[in-house]
């Protein structure tokens, strides 16, 4: 298993961004000369702010840019191709769906069966069963039936989570899945994308929730207009590199100080306060403590 | 009573009813993606648009159909083109273009007055169309219908999530064109039952109406299928004993289902959602 995580490139085909840039039609370049390589069995964290072309980059692994100059590969194939061999799986952002289209949560799940079908789309014995597991494995058999937009907010993250599961793939996608869900769901997904880790697949998940990341990605890509660094974790993901990558974008707490001026706590108590869900807690020297998993 | 069943006694009665309702079907079908798609405006827009398309194609003696779809197309096209070119918003985009193209037919259409034929285009008159024609229709609808059929599932998840269609190996752009045709192709079909102007009542109100009923797109399709079919039939049978416009019967029955649809829905109506919104406040909190 540690041998994922010692990142061989070429080895086995994984996913490979080869100078990437991305100039749209207005003349604005999104993004210049991203490279980085991500072996199979690995969960990698895509950060940056707003507008760091983080979302453009995975537009260009998705297909749905054309890059300007470099290429991107999927388990050695061009992205079309790779698309249509259902490498790709991905699970959109929350307000990027119509929770009140006319679906119910077996049909979005089928969704991610399409690829596998000809192309009247009519589902076959594998398909089903594929669909059952799924819905199975992410808890949501008994909620098959609901419409989508009567579901809770983990509810529905799950519901694309098992849609991307019944598609299968080697590479998986997930934009921001942990805005708007619940503790209890960010655990669970956090434990399927481990499972799947170990199943030898690649999860790509773009996150602004920083606090997060050192809990559950091994790899991490900083992007601000291009990758600023990619790598394992306890390498890339110290405060230095966030610092370059958010530049003021982050808020900084640096709460001692003010902890004191209020006094209820103990001197030396590091305090973080923050609107922020799971804030990531630094030490002064801009070493990564962890996140905050406890309320005060 | 005998006297309602008269026109089932006319063959050209019959046919009458027999396109109607056909063509209400397929657009009824149609009419839940183009709701769906946000697409009413497109839809109105490319019914005017295919106007001059029609007289040019009487003019040239070549069938109205294949005018008609090409004027659509053109339309769109210009669309997309100004849409892509200038900082201008779409409604106003698509403002321009279809009332530009629909003056166009207007105008070529006022240049020959008598014929009657092409009159109908503007109004419709479902009991005046010419066995020809009637076979256009029928043809454009179940090449539709087959389309749809084939398609239709790949068109829903593109308006749905494209970027899991694109996951599927699919084409998002594609479908758009696909609809775009679909929606053309529909319009001409209705023309002559309703006429240009109240076209897009077929392609949206079922729609919208089984929006309302359905929390499935294959429950929504088959009432809006249903709603377009029977209107369309009633429509046809009423205009023997009313000496009126059959495509505004056709359209103001559609619009009456609504309403009453839009009032007493079970889940999505009006009543239903007082009735939920009471039942939330009188709830104890938790």
């Amino acid at each position: 298993m540690d041998g994922a995580l010692a990142h061989p490139i070429g080895t086995r085909a994984g996913l490979s961004v080869e100078g990437v840039s991305v100039a749209y039609p207005n003349g604005h370049l999104a993004l210049r000369d991203a490279s980085f390589t991500l072996a199979p069995g690995t969960v990698c964290g895509l950060v940056g702010v707003n507008g760091s072309g983080k979302s453009t980059l995975f537009k260009a692994i998705m297909g749905l840019v054309r890059p300007s100059a470099g290429q991107v590969r999927i388990g050695g194939e061009k992205v079309q191709a790779a698309l249509k061999r259902n490498l790709v799986a991905y699970v959109p952002q929350a307000e990027e769906v119509d929770w009140s289209f006319p679906v119910g949560v077996r049909d979005v799940v089928m969704m991610g069966r399409y690829g596998h079908m000809n192309i009247l789309r009519l589902p076959r014995t594998a398909d089903h069963q594929a669909v059952d597991a799924a819905l199975a494995r992410v808890g949501m058999a008994d909620l098959a039936e609901r419409q989508i937009g009567e579901l809770s907010g983990g509810q529905r993250k799950r519901v694309f989570l098992a849609r991307a599961l019944a598609q299968g793939g080697e590479l998986l996608l997930l934009d921001e899945p942990f805005t708007g869900v619940d503790v209890t769901t960010e655990d669970a997904i956090v434990d399927l994308l481990k499972q799947l880790r170990e199943e030898g697949r690649i999860i790509l998940v773009s996150t602004h929730n920083l606090g997060s990341v050192p809990t559950f990605c091994d790899h991490v890509v900083l992007v601000n207009r291009t990758v600023l660094a990619a790598g394992p974790t306890p390498e890339v993901f110290t405060g230095p590199n966030l610092l370059r990558a958010f530049g003021g974008a982050l808020r900084q707490h640096s709460l001692p100080e003010q902890a004191k001026a209020h006094a209820p706590l103990e001197a030396g108590h590091v305090v973080v306060l923050s609107d922020d869900e799971r804030p990531l807690v630094m030490a002064p020297d801009g070493r990564v403590l962890g996140r905050l998993t406890q309320d005060l | 009573m005998t006297e309602l069943l008269i026109p089932f006694e006319y063959d050209y009665m019959l046919r009458a009813m027999g396109i109607s309702a056909l063509v209400g079907a397929v657009a009824g079908l149609l009419s839940c993606y183009v709701v769906l798609k946000g697409w009413s405006l497109m839809g109105d827009a490319l019914s005017h648009a295919i106007v001059p398309g029609v007289v040019l194609a009487w003019l040239g003696g070549i069938p109205f159909a294949i005018g008609a779809f090409a004027s659509g197309m053109l339309a769109a096209l210009a669309m997309a083109g100004l849409r892509g070119r200038t900082p201008i918003r779409e409604d106003a985009v698509i403002g321009v273009v279809f009332t530009g193209f629909f003056g166009l037919g207007l105008f070529l259409l006022s240049l020959f007055p008598s014929n009657v034929r092409l009159q109908t285009i503007i109004f419709g008159n479902v009991l005046g169309i010419a066995d020809a024609d009637i076979i256009q229709m029928a043809i454009i609808a179940v090449v539709v219908a087959l389309v749809l059929g084939i398609w239709g599932r790949d068109l829903m998840l593109s308006l749905f999530d494209p970027v899991q269609l694109v996951a599927a190996g699919g084409n998002p752009s594609h479908m758009r064109v696909l609809l775009l045709m679909l929606l053309a192709a529909t319009a001409v079909a209705g023309l002559q039952a309703v006429g240009a102007i109240l076209v897009i009542g077929m392609l949206v109100t079922p729609g919208a109406t089984a929006y309302l009923l359905a929390d499935r797109f294959g429950r929504m399709a088959a009432i809006a299928t249903f709603i377009g079919a029977a209107t369309g039939l009633i429509g046809a049978y009423a205009s023997y004993f009313l000496d009126g416009s059959t495509g505004g019967s056709i359209v103001a029955l559609q619009a009456a289902i609504f309403v009453v649809v839009l009032v007493f829905a079970p889940k999505h109506g009006i009543r239903a959602s007082r009735r939920a919104a009471a039942h939330a406040v009188a709830e104890p909190v938790p």
